[in-house]
């Protein structure tokens, strides 16, 4: 009797019943998640789509060409500002991730221990700042410094970046380290390994994809860096994005079109690696 | 036997002694660098904000308190008496009133995004997520550069209106504060939605299943049964875009055209062409405390939770 | 200090440990995981660790591994005192109980690590590591990744991994647990052989009384910390001194009785039905007074209902067949239960029938 009616409740099949008999399903909340998908990416698309516009207007489309991206790669102001970006990214990428591997080695798979909690909050400082403050702190300590010094240089600018990608390395290398067995250490301990091989064949081995997700974040982050550069940064020492910025101000071309999704298209590839590298540290 | 036992005392306490310098060793460059160059310029900018300003930008070593009062009240050039002045205020004002109003917009699009995400299937959750983050980790500048595309007036908007004949010329958004608005939830959706879906991925959906056979209507599980889970990531999720959104910068000076300042602007005006250091460093810090409170609030919120829950 | 006896045999000391205490934690939320522990472990022994989950038994292991360091007391290897030593200055090594193979190794990487560690020169590294994967058979997936091997495959590494650098003792923490039954009793036996054809003292750590009784030379029953007894599987079941022992390990009648006095070292106990016994007395003092004997299903037999000197009667409650046997429940009529084996049933609920508890088989318990 009951085989009976369940046919006959099915037959109006249909998305509209489906969805009424789903029951997790919430009306109107799946057109709001692509409205919200659209809005994430329709700007972007179109910032895209119009630096391959044959045409000074970045309003009507003509033709595609790659002329705006010959264009930049000719221009030596942002030639010159890609080279600043990479070294201010490659140093405080390369000194920020050391100081995260040691610091989230230290601070994981302990007993808890006294100052553990201060230790967690001041790695963490600089992303509770609002980065404006950051900003300006910083620019008063390294006008003070240089004044009393004399010394100047790119070397300021390489300091304050290392320390605000600190707490975007230490992210997913202390994820890593929580996930990872802690018998493994052990094992190697019991098989004669004194605790500087059990780091060396063991632990490090196994923490390189924290490590590696904590270069990408940190490379990305002082790339796209924008308001403590633009505070910090001495004369010559023009990123990309403050170069962009500059550009904007000035009006707008196809040209901070092709450069901006050259940009754009750089955080994708390390966010991407970043991503895959997170997928495969279950095995 | 004795002997033995203090052995194995002496080995117990060599091995703490090693940990805890091996810890502290590990801990120095982080702590060093992150206590000198991020914690020790915020006292730097305490200390300024109770000094003179240098003639050109920087500060001189004189006692004052101007850069608090010059927040409240205007001094008059010719006799120098105080007046009350709304301008700060106003710009604080604001500038929490734009970060709370694009927090409830970013909420209104977060919610359903992050629950029609969480009821996916776990394969497509992780696209989604992806989806949602990737802009997170994309360049600011150059996000907040596509807005101002798109909302010009000769932006793609206006020109779609006008061409399907809606409206005759186009509709002014650029520079104003709705442009403001609409840069700001652009800027921070993803950091609604991320809180929103951890908490709501955790969801026990056979709760929602015992809802409706207790007679509840799908609006009254929204209400009664999801909502209350997701509370603790509602709370996470506005604070992390309320609090970006209060100190702004790029958002204003790009959408705004400068002419509508937010705090972050003001405080950049002031280390630049202001030239009135102190005074900056006093907006920074009224800022932080701003910020701070907005924190303290979460903080509790979340205690309270855990506490209430497991 | 302990005398080191070179006479090699069955009898040698392997491991020692003398009182040893061990506390997590301090002050009021310390919790004592070992309460004064003293145990020795002889050379060549397959010794079990037997006890519920919280007992101790992990502690211990830990201990002699080196992962922890006692609070109180001696932990002796072969004589000499390690236990302040790291675990890497140790000639023990552990079988984890999930394996805990390297994920970034090969099969062959993950046997030769703790030789590599020791300094052994390359060839002999070779030499040991194709030894060990025939000692286990796992020849053929020499250069496998770990994580490509099945639960079985990966225990006989570990084993390998542990054996390799010829430990003086091999610690085994519950390493059969992961496995599903079938698999479980190949590799009992496997371990068994192992064990002959290396000669190695192994240390066993189980909750699975069956797996301890069918492995161990000896075995120690070990609850709250305590070590309650040790002794051949055959001591610990026909035997139980306490009646944590007995009641954890097989099933078993528990009666309670009095002890009238003690007689050339048996206790002379007055059963149910009247008839007075001698039953086995355990190692500790004993006064006489109340006390409980007990006694396995199977030693009970089963008579007619008619009166016998030595026969306690009652009335059958029911019969549970259990495929090789029955069990018949008897309530007594002095009032306490029994359970007796039996091959046939001597008849249905309702039916008499009677008892004889033989003297052999009794044994008193110590709570």
């Amino acid at each position: 009797m009951a085989d009976a009616a369940a046919p006959a409740a099915a037959a109006p099949a249909g998305r509209r019943a489906r969805l009424r008999t789903d029951l997790r399903h919430q009306p109107g909340f799946t057109p709001m998640a692509w409205v919200c998908i659209v809005f994430l990416y329709a700007p972007i698309a179109v910032l895209i789509a119009f630096s391959f516009n044959d045409n000074r207007s970045v309003v009507r489309w003509t033709e595609f060409s790659f002329r705006w991206y010959v264009e930049a790669f000719g221009n030596e102001g942002i030639r010159n500002a890609t080279v600043i970006s990479f070294q201010v990214a490659t140093v405080a990428t390369l000194f920020s991730t050391i100081f995260a591997t040691m610091a989230a080695l230290a601070t994981t798979r302990t007993r808890p221990y006294r100052g553990q909690t201060l230790a967690y909050a001041i790695v963490n400082q600089p992303l509770m700042v609002p980065e404006i403050v950051t900003a300006v702190a910083t620019l008063a300590l390294f006008t003070i410094i240089k004044k009393a010094t004399g010394i100047t240089g790119i070397g300021y600018l390489m300091l304050a970046h290392t320390v605000f990608c600190i707490p975007f390395a230490y992210m997913p290398i202390r994820a890593r380290l929580e996930d990872m067995n802690l018998t493994l250490e052990q094992a190697a301990a019991d098989l004669y390994a004194p605790p500087f091989q059990v780091f060396r064949r063991v632990t490090l081995p196994l923490l390189m994809p924290g490590i590696f997700a904590g270069v990408m974040l940190a490379f990305v982050v002082s790339l796209d860096d924008v308001i403590i550069t633009l505070l910090v940064a001495g004369p010559g020492e023009t990123t990309l994005p403050i170069y962009i910025l500059g550009q904007i101000r000035r009006g707008i071309t196809p040209e901070i079109n092709a450069v901006s999704t050259l940009l754009l298209g750089l955080s994708l590839i390390f966010v991407t690696l970043f991503f895959l590298i997170g997928k495969q540290r279950k095995t | 036997m004795a002997e033995a036992q203090s052995t194995l005392v002496d080995a117990r306490r060599a091995a703490e002694v090693r940990e805890r310098r091996a810890r502290w060793l590990l801990l120095a460059p982080a702590l060093l660098t992150i206590g000198i160059f991020g914690l020790f310029p915020l006292t730097i900018t305490l200390i300024y904000s109770f000094l003179s300003p240098g003639t050109y930008g920087g500060v001189t070593w004189e006692f004052s308190t101007d850069a608090y009062v010059q927040f409240l009240f205007e001094r008059d050039i010719f006799d120098g008496t105080l007046e009350f002045s709304s301008t700060y205020l106003q710009i604080y004002g604001r500038s929490i009133g734009l970060a709370f109003v694009a927090t409830v917009g970013a909420l209104i699009i977060g919610f359903p995004t992050a629950y029609f995400i969480a009821s996916k299937p776990p394969e497509q959750r992780n696209v989604w997520l992806f989806l949602i983050t990737l802009p997170f980790w994309t360049n600011l500048l150059i996000r907040t550069y596509a807005v101002l595309l798109i909302i010009r007036d000769e932006g793609i908007i206006n020109l779609g209106l006008i061409n399907a004949g809606l409206i005759d010329r186009p509709i002014s958004i650029l520079y104003t504060d709705t442009a403001v608005f609409i840069g700001l939830i652009y800027s921070y959706l993803p950091f609604m939605v991320l809180p929103l879906y951890a908490s709501l991925e955790k969801l026990d959906f056979r709760l929602v299943e015992a809802a409706y056979d207790l007679y509840a209507t799908r609006f009254q599980v929204l209400r009664r049964i999801i909502v209350p889970a997701a509370k603790p990531g509602i709370v996470a999720g506005s604070i992390l875009v309320f609090i970006p959104g209060l100190g702004a910068y790029i958002t204003p000076t790009l959408l705004g055209g400068g002419k509508e300042l937010m705090i972050g602007n003001l405080i950049a005006l002031q280390f630049g062409s202001s030239r009135n250091w102190p005074f900056g460093s006093a907006a920074a810090l009224i800022l932080m405390a701003v910020v701070m409170v907005a924190l303290l609030i979460y903080v509790r919120n979340a205690s309270r939770e855990g506490g209430n829950h497991g | 200090m302990q005398q080191r006896t070179d006479t090699p045999g069955a009898d040698r000391a392997m491991v020692q440990a003398e009182r040893v205490t061990k506390t997590f934690g301090r002050g009021a939320d310390g919790v004592t995981a070992l309460d004064d522990v003293s145990v020795t472990i002889r050379e060549n022994e397959f010794f079990t660790l037997l006890g519920p989950s919280g007992c101790g038994k992990t502690t211990l292991l830990r201990l002699i591994a080196g992962f922890e360091l006692p609070s109180a007391g001696r932990i002796l290897l072969d004589g000499a005192e390690i236990g302040h030593l790291p675990p890497y200055r140790r000639p023990v090594n552990t079988v984890f109980q999930n394996y805990a193979l390297f994920p970034h190794m090969t099969v062959a990487q993950n046997i030769a690590f703790g030789l590599e560690m020791q300094g052994k020169p390359t060839a002999e590294i070779g030499g040991t590591v194709a030894r060990m994967l025939d000692l286990v058979k796992m020849e053929r997936l020499a250069d496998r990744r770990t994580d490509q091997l099945s639960g079985g495959q990966q225990q006989r590494v570990a084993l390998a991994r542990a054996l390799a650098p010829h430990p003086k003792v091999l610690l085994l923490d519950e390493p059969l647990s992961a496995l599903d039954l079938k698999l479980r009793k190949e590799m009992q036996i496997e371990l068994k052989r192992l064990q002959n054809e290396t000669g190695i003292t192994f240390v066993f750590v189980t909750h699975d009384q069956e797996e301890a009784l069918t492995m161990s030379d000896r075995i120690a029953v070990m609850a709250t910390g305590e070590i309650l007894q040790v002794g051949t599987p055959k001591d610990i079941y026909n035997h139980p001194a306490r009646r944590f022992v007995a009641d954890f390990i097989g099933d078993i009648n528990i009666l309670d009785v009095d002890l009238d006095k003690i007689d050339e070292g048996r206790g002379v106990v007055r059963l149910p039905g009247g008839a007075t016994a001698s039953a086995a007395l355990p190692e500790a003092e004993m006064r006489p007074g109340a006390v409980s004997v007990a006694i396995r299903p199977e030693n009970v037999l089963l008579t007619g209902p008619e009166d016998g000197a030595r026969t306690a009667t009652g009335e059958i409650e029911r019969v549970v067949y259990f495929g090789s046997a029955h069990n018949v429940h008897i309530r007594l009529d002095d009032g306490p239960p029994i359970v007796a084996r039996a091959p046939h049933a001597p008849g249905g609920a309702g039916d008499r029938a009677g008892v004889i508890l033989p003297d052999e088989h009794l044994q008193v318990l110590v709570d």
